[in-house]
């Protein structure tokens, strides 16, 4: 071990950590709104990252039809909701959100994909795609169960996944695949050698987080997610819909998960499961930062990515136990210092 | 427990759709076939099942019938599957599964109700040692003994090996620190990683620290990719050896020009048409080729599939021997076609040639095994 593969070392450690810190807060993120613990998080991972490989290769990935097909699910629940009270305005809106929304960006993606736009377009594209989703997987499979348990949601969300990872067996094949990375370059800063990729990510995670900061302190919608946050009744009691509260929650999960795809896509390959080992690091980030906190998770998920990254340089076969035993002291301190206390 | 949901609704739709053209006779041979048509094994058996239907409709003149479920990979469900067809469907012949564990879960049962079993997995010595499990693709040894002398032709003495941390990159780092020493081989760095890991940068900086000649991969799949393109982006130039699992064309689409001074051990199929005509897997190798990729497209081609072929070419053989004795459907029938596998041989196959013997019941040596480059995105015999 010398100082140039310690700085490689730790420069991998932290832009897998940047990745994690993104589905780290995400996670939150809903956990804070919803009190859904989204293990389909790592799902829009591999759509994204998947999706933008196939439009690498000018064809039309599958994930667009299957955004038609939640939207037609997504409308037969409102229909049902509907069907004591039948009025034009909330049904023209469903037509809307559920039809016309993914028509458009399916006709979209059908006429722009075998043009071969440029790389950064195809990457808008693909977080086109799937940032919807968000919401008809919270119609469908969550807003039923709004007030359920936490368990009764976690177990919901354990359907989500696997559904989520059988359609993404099914459409994308059960190999790898790697998108074209935005820039190939590099340069060198001191020991290292970064490459743009890296930097994207970077940047990109940390703007993330900044706009995530001023979402919640400055707009009216992100002060609602956060008065559901703290209480949900109380939320409600002063006219917060805690339903949009908790779609705009999905919506962004979905679309940062999105984001972290089309961010990994070109340095790693990725695969229909690859998703759920991925969330399920930021799920260490998220649990380090105490399942509540956003700067501490995105600290937590760099120390999980450096972990990993010097982990993997001296006892690669215990990586994974090395990783998730982050886990067992930040549970115990936690047990100790913030004392029982029963949820529900 | 991740994908039984699914596979449980896969199976329910797979008999129901074979049951629909297969109307069941007594004399019908009856095969049931096990293998992972989704979860982690899904890359090997979807190919399989492609090949599966590619069968022929009668052998010695008695009509087949397929049973074919899906078991995830996972060992219980193979089981599972396994005694169903023994039990219920009162089959000739079982085959599967894919993944090693799965197939020793399937033995089991084979070797329990005595049905004639073939493993299209790699099972290790004891399991294949068995009386009813035959094995259809190369053990590992075959493979290696062709990619260590190689090695040893190249000059090779340090290697690091970089590979799956599962039993598939156990199977390899053991034949190359056991046997590998008959070869002068060293191995300097042993190095695991998991198929879904976002990065090898760890790995790859503790492999080539160790200064090696070579570097070995012993990993599947396009998953083989990461080091192979890893090795390359830190500036290694020696030779790298990968092992067939990772000889598809996905491999080749990802690693893209990062396979450049890269040595492939491989069965035959992969480079049928290479071969030179007095080649024993040559015929069977085009016929299937022809098959396949005439009804699945061009370059479809995986090492994985022809396995079942090669189970029809050995059945084809040996059923017309076993009819002279027995009924299909009866315990006389499956005694007389298991000593008929051993006896009837030898097959010269797709991926080699088979000889079976009460001892050996993985049947293929060297010709079993080549080397192969890869060059514009296609797979070459290396000269």
């Amino acid at each position: 071990m010398d100082a140039t593969i310690a700085t490689f070392l730790i420069q991998d450690g932290v832009t897998n950590g940047a990745i994690y810190a993104l589905l780290g807060l995400a996670l939150v993120l809903v956990f804070a709104v919803t009190r859904i613990i989204f293990i389909p998080q790592g799902e829009f991972v591999t759509y994204g990252a998947l999706s933008l490989a196939v439009l690498d290769g000018g064809r039309v990935p599958a994930t667009t039809s299957m955004l038609v097909c939640f939207g037609i699910a997504a409308l037969l629940f409102d229909l049902w909701g509907m069907r004591r009270s039948f009025s034009a305005p909330p049904l023209l809106r469903a037509l809307g959100i559920n039809i016309l929304l993914p028509v458009a960006i399916y006709a979209v993606v059908t006429v722009l994909a075998p043009l071969q736009p440029a790389p950064i377009l195809r990457a808008a594209m693909a977080v086109l795609i799937i940032a919807p989703m968000g919401y008809y997987i919270y119609r469908i499979a969550y807003r039923p169960l709004a007030d359920a348990t936490v368990l009764v949601l976690l177990i919901a969300s354990l359907g989500v996944h696997l559904a989520m990872m059988g359609l993404g067996l099914i459409f994308f094949g059960p190999e790898g695949l790697r998108a074209e990375p935005l820039s190939s370059e590099s340069f060198t800063l001191g020991p290292a050698l970064v490459s743009y990729q890296s930097v994207g990510i970077y940047i990109t995670t940390i703007l993330i987080i900044i706009g995530l900061y001023f979402f919640f302190e400055r707009t009216l919608i992100g002060k609602a997610l956060r008065a559901t946050a703290v209480n949900r009744l109380g939320a409600r009691l002063v006219g917060v819909r805690t339903q949009l509260t908790g779609s705009t929650a999905l919506i962004m999960a979905a679309a940062i998960g999105a984001v972290s795809g089309v961010l990994i896509a070109p340095i790693t390959t990725i695969y229909y499961d690859t998703g759920f080992m991925i969330g399920l690091k930021g799920f260490v980030a998220a649990i380090l930062g105490g399942l509540g906190n956003f700067p501490l998770t995105a600290v937590g998920a760099i120390a999980v990515g450096i972990v990993e990254a010097f982990a993997s340089f001296w006892a690669s076969d215990y990586k994974e136990i090395i990783v998730f035993s982050l886990i067992i002291p930040v549970l115990v301190w936690l047990s100790f210092s913030v004392g029982s206390h029963e949820e529900e | 427990m991740m994908n039984r949901f699914l596979s449980g609704i896969a199976a329910v739709a797979t008999v129901v759709s074979l049951s629909a053209f297969s109307t069941p006779a007594l004399a019908d041979i009856t095969i049931g076939v096990t293998i992972p048509t989704t979860g982690p094994g899904a890359a090997l058996g979807i190919p399989l099942k492609n090949s599966i239907e590619l069968w022929p409709e009668e052998i010695g003149g008695e009509k087949v019938k397929v049973i074919l479920l899906d078991d995830a990979g996972d060992p219980s469900i193979a089981t599972t599957n396994a005694r169903r067809f023994a039990n219920d469907d009162k089959v000739d012949v079982i085959m599967g599964s894919a993944l090693t564990p799965a197939a020793i879960g399937a033995a089991g049962v084979a070797a329990e109700v005595g049905v004639p079993h073939f493993a299209i997995s790699p099972v290790p010595p004891p399991v294949a040692k068995g009386k009813w499990t035959f094995v259809l693709p190369q053990y590992s040894s075959v493979l290696a003994k062709a990619m260590f002398s190689r090695m040893q032709k190249d000059g090779i003495k340090r290697v690091s090996f970089i590979g799956f941390a599962d039993s598939y990159g156990q199977q390899w780092v053991d034949e190359l620190k056991n046997t590998g020493k008959e070869y002068g081989l060293e191995v300097v760095s042993d190095e695991r990683y998991a198929r879904a890991d976002t990065s090898v940068s760890g790995q790859v900086l503790k492999a080539l620290a160790a200064k090696p000649d070579a570097v070995f991969i012993g990993a599947s799949g396009t998953g083989a990719a990461l080091p192979q393109i890893g090795v390359r982006e830190r500036g290694f130039k020696g030779p790298v050896y990968v092992v067939s699992g990772a000889v598809t064309f996905e491999f080749l689409r990802i690693a893209g020009k990062a396979v450049e001074n890269t040595v492939f051990s491989s069965g035959p199929i992969m480079v049928a048409e290479d071969q030179p005509d007095d080649s024993p897997t040559k015929a069977e190798g085009l016929a299937y080729l022809k098959a396949y990729e005439g009804k699945f497209g061009p370059n479809t081609r995986t090492q994985f599939g022809s396995h079942v072929w090669d189970a029809m070419v050995i059945l084809n053989k040996a059923v017309p021997v076993a009819l002279k004795t027995a009924k299909p459907g009866t315990n006389e029938f499956r005694a007389a076609l298991r000593d008929a596998i051993e006896s009837s041989g030898p097959y010269n196959a797709t991926h080699g040639v088979f000889e079976f013997t009460p001892d050996d019941h993985y049947g293929l040596d060297e010709r079993g095994a080549v080397l192969l480059t890869a060059k514009d995105g296609k797979f070459q015999l290396l000269k």
